[in-house]
């Protein structure tokens, strides 16, 4: 079982990425550069953060264009676990593997803290491990995170049970103060419709060893854990 | 064959608020006493000297690839496409 961590031009969060699966998932994986066109062998892909292309044009248009995309598509249909992390979320959506857009902060700001999340869906295989409305605390990192989509399209997603993550106060509720971004209905995370791709903002790569967290938590960690058990049942 | 000069306009749809555009209003224009000024919004201008038989051609290649390319995202944005004097 091995899942590729994809390198586009800009990435930074791949390294990280590949330690928390290597070395606290013990699970193999690899770095796999941006202009492969095979991944042919892999169980599962990850589109770490950064800033592909310099977010170019908008974050993750550009990335989203190369040629390893193919290959990410064809895994998704497929069945293939495809997780997008941040800049990975950006390049998913622009790559039309989610929907919606990710529009600059509505701070004018770029935002690095931590936040508290509740799992509001089970459907996708990164969550479907974890109890719904549990709370997870992961830090977030970005100047385009704020969550869009037209209203009909929101509905289609409640009524699809597509909403993964929302930003939360300590509570559990959805609360304007809660929201670092201005994202829709406080939205951190959706996924596809099958629930095997999910793009979130939060980095739970950073949020998987409790030496990391001021909280002493690891619940980034979950997120992976149910990868890897979505991928050990395949 | 001629150069064209194609400007694309990006620009957030009405239901995605403008943030930049809210700020420049509140902060700059009416606290600058330019209360007759409703609404501001940004967008983003790109500029492409296209070759082409007729100004018609060189946008059509430009909406072309626009679209095909993913240039704007359709969700959130409008695209619009004139010639330079247009």
């Amino acid at each position: 079982m091995k899942v590729a961590v994809i390198q586009f031009p800009g990435s930074n969060c791949d390294l990280d990425t590949l330690h928390v699966l290597n070395d606290i998932m013990k699970i193999r994986a690899d770095l796999v550069w941006h202009r492969c066109e095979d991944l042919s062998g892999y169980d599962g892909v990850v589109l770490p953060g950064g800033f592909s292309y310099g977010d170019r044009l908008r974050g993750g248009i550009i990335a989203a264009h190369s040629p390893i995309m193919r290959e990410v598509k064809r895994m998704a249909k497929d069945g293939y676990p495809v997780l997008g992390i941040c800049n990975g979320f950006q390049i998913l959506v622009e790559a039309g593997l989610l929907s919606g857009a990710l529009l600059r902060n509505s701070s004018l700001k770029f935002v690095c803290k931590w936040v508290n999340l509740s799992v509001v869906s089970l459907r996708s295989i990164f969550t479907n491990d974890l109890k719904r409305y549990s709370l997870l605390k992961m830090p977030i990192a970005h100047n385009e995170g704020r969550y869009f989509i037209e209203e009909g399209d929101l509905k289609e997603l409640y009524d699809m049970d597509q909403i993964v993550l929302k930003y939360v106060d300590g509570d559990g509720r959805a609360t304007d103060e809660a929201n670092p971004n201005g994202s829709m209905d406080n939205i951190a995370g959706i996924c596809n419709t099958e629930g095997n791709v999910l793009g979130l903002m939060p980095h739970p790569e950073r949020a998987s060893e409790r030496i990391l967290s001021p909280f002493g938590s690891d619940d980034g960690r979950s997120i992976f854990t149910s990868m890897i058990e979505y991928m050990r049942r395949r | 064959m001629k150069t064209y000069l194609v400007k694309v306009v990006i620009e957030n749809k009405a239901s995605a608020r403008d943030p930049e555009g809210e700020t420049i209003l509140k902060d700059l224009l009416i606290k600058g006493g330019y209360d007759q000024i409703r609404v501001v919004r940004t967008a983003k201008l790109l500029k492409m000297w296209v070759d082409a038989e007729t100004g018609e051609d060189a946008k059509e290649i430009t909406s072309k690839l626009c679209d095909e390319l993913r240039v704007y995202n359709p969700v959130a944005h409008t695209c619009s496409i004139s010639l330079d004097g247009e």
